[in-house]
């Protein structure tokens, strides 16, 4: 690796080869654009979340008196206030406030791996990779109930006034998808299911890569290459994945 | 399958305490925050001052994830500049969306 070589060139050979400018390797390079480009990305979902939400009229009242309905934007606490095995108890954002718990202890213990990899240690490594794998599960499970609570819908259903062919009538909604909302607007519920699923997915291939960190630890593969590298970049990923729930979390839950 | 006999001797280095206590601190820092923005949450009034706390605890957790977390901090200047100059574009594309959002809201546009 040739780490450290960019300090000790002097200032006009270090863009002339031979030396790493940027002091890291091509594959972690190419890690943090990625990263850098999946940051729009995610950017792009969650700003026009901001436009939408804008666009649409705030709820003004006091909190207590919330009721879901097409005419404001809902607030967030009002709708994910459900924890499982807590029927009908109103615990709001308390189920959400696990998930990001789970998800930051899971960042620690893979920095932890980035650690043992320095010191080559590949015991400490295979055991810091399964808890963040346990952890990225937990996460993933965590979410799969949300979404199902989500969709599932209140026990109580939100009636809604609506126009159909030439005359008011009175809908009854429970649950929530792509085609009805019965938390608020429409766009809503499309972006709950885009921003938290999108977000979901990289969670998913975090996991994935994970694993495939953990297989190679165990069978040896990077100690016989002589460095863990490779768990460094997919940290990064991991991290980054960590990164895009806190803005979520606050942008999506909380605001 | 090609396999090395003569394995070179690895050396296996004992567990740096004093980095380990330090990112033990930063996912403390990080639980402290969360938990404060919880205390917000239920604490505040919907409203810009609320929305802006929260922004602002946002970007601290954000600094201490990708400066510590993802080494960022540590790196070459010019890799650190790399990753924090493009972000430029995301904040002014927030501005100019939530600001057209507002815009949209006045006109009753949806």
């Amino acid at each position: 690796m040739a780490h450290a070589t960019a300090t000790t060139a002097t200032e006009q050979d270090v863009w002339n080869g031979g030396v790493s400018p940027l002091g890291a390797s091509y594959g972690k390079l190419m890690m943090w654009f990625f990263l850098l480009s999946d940051a729009f990305t995610f950017s792009g979902l969650l700003i026009t979340y901001g436009l939408v939400r804008a666009a649409h009229p705030a709820f003004t009242g006091a909190v207590d008196a919330f009721v879901f309905s097409h005419e404001y934007w809902p607030i967030p606490e009002k709708v994910f206030e459900a924890v499982p095995f807590l029927h009908g108890i109103s615990l709001p954002l308390v189920f959400v406030g696990i998930m990001t718990f789970i998800l930051i202890m899971s960042s620690v213990t893979m920095v932890l791996a980035v650690e043992a990899g320095h010191r080559m240690d590949r015991k400490a490594v295979e055991k810091w990779m399964l808890w963040t794998i346990l952890g990225g599960i937990t996460f993933l499970s965590c979410q799969a109930w949300e979404w199902a609570h989500f969709i599932a819908g209140t026990d109580t259903p939100t009636l809604f006034k609506d126009f159909v062919n030439g005359q008011w009538i009175t809908k009854e909604v429970v649950g929530a998808n792509l085609h009805v909302n019965q938390y608020g607007p429409q766009d809503f519920a499309d972006f709950f299911f885009f921003i938290t699923g999108f977000h979901g997915f990289h969670v998913f291939s975090g996991v994935l890569l994970n694993f495939l960190i953990y297989y190679n630890t165990v069978t040896g593969v990077y100690q016989r290459r002589g460095h863990y590298e490779m768990v460094e970049k997919v940290g990064l990923y991991w991290h980054f994945v960590d990164l895009v729930w806190v803005f979520v979390f606050t942008f999506f839950y909380l605001v | 399958m090609a396999h090395h006999s003569e394995e070179t001797e690895i050396t296996v280095l004992p567990p740096d305490k004093e980095k380990i206590k330090k990112l033990w601190t930063v996912a403390g820092i990080l639980g402290l925050l969360t938990a404060f923005e919880f205390l917000i949450a239920f604490t505040m009034h919907h409203g810009p001052a609320k929305t802006a706390i929260f922004v602002v605890m946002t970007i601290v957790k954000a600094g201490y994830i990708v400066g510590e977390f993802m080494h960022l901090r540590y790196e070459v200047k010019v890799l650190f500049w790399a990753i924090m100059v493009p972000i430029v574009f995301i904040v002014w594309m927030l501005v100019a969306f939530v600001y057209e959002g507002m815009k949209l809201s006045d006109i009753n546009f949806l």
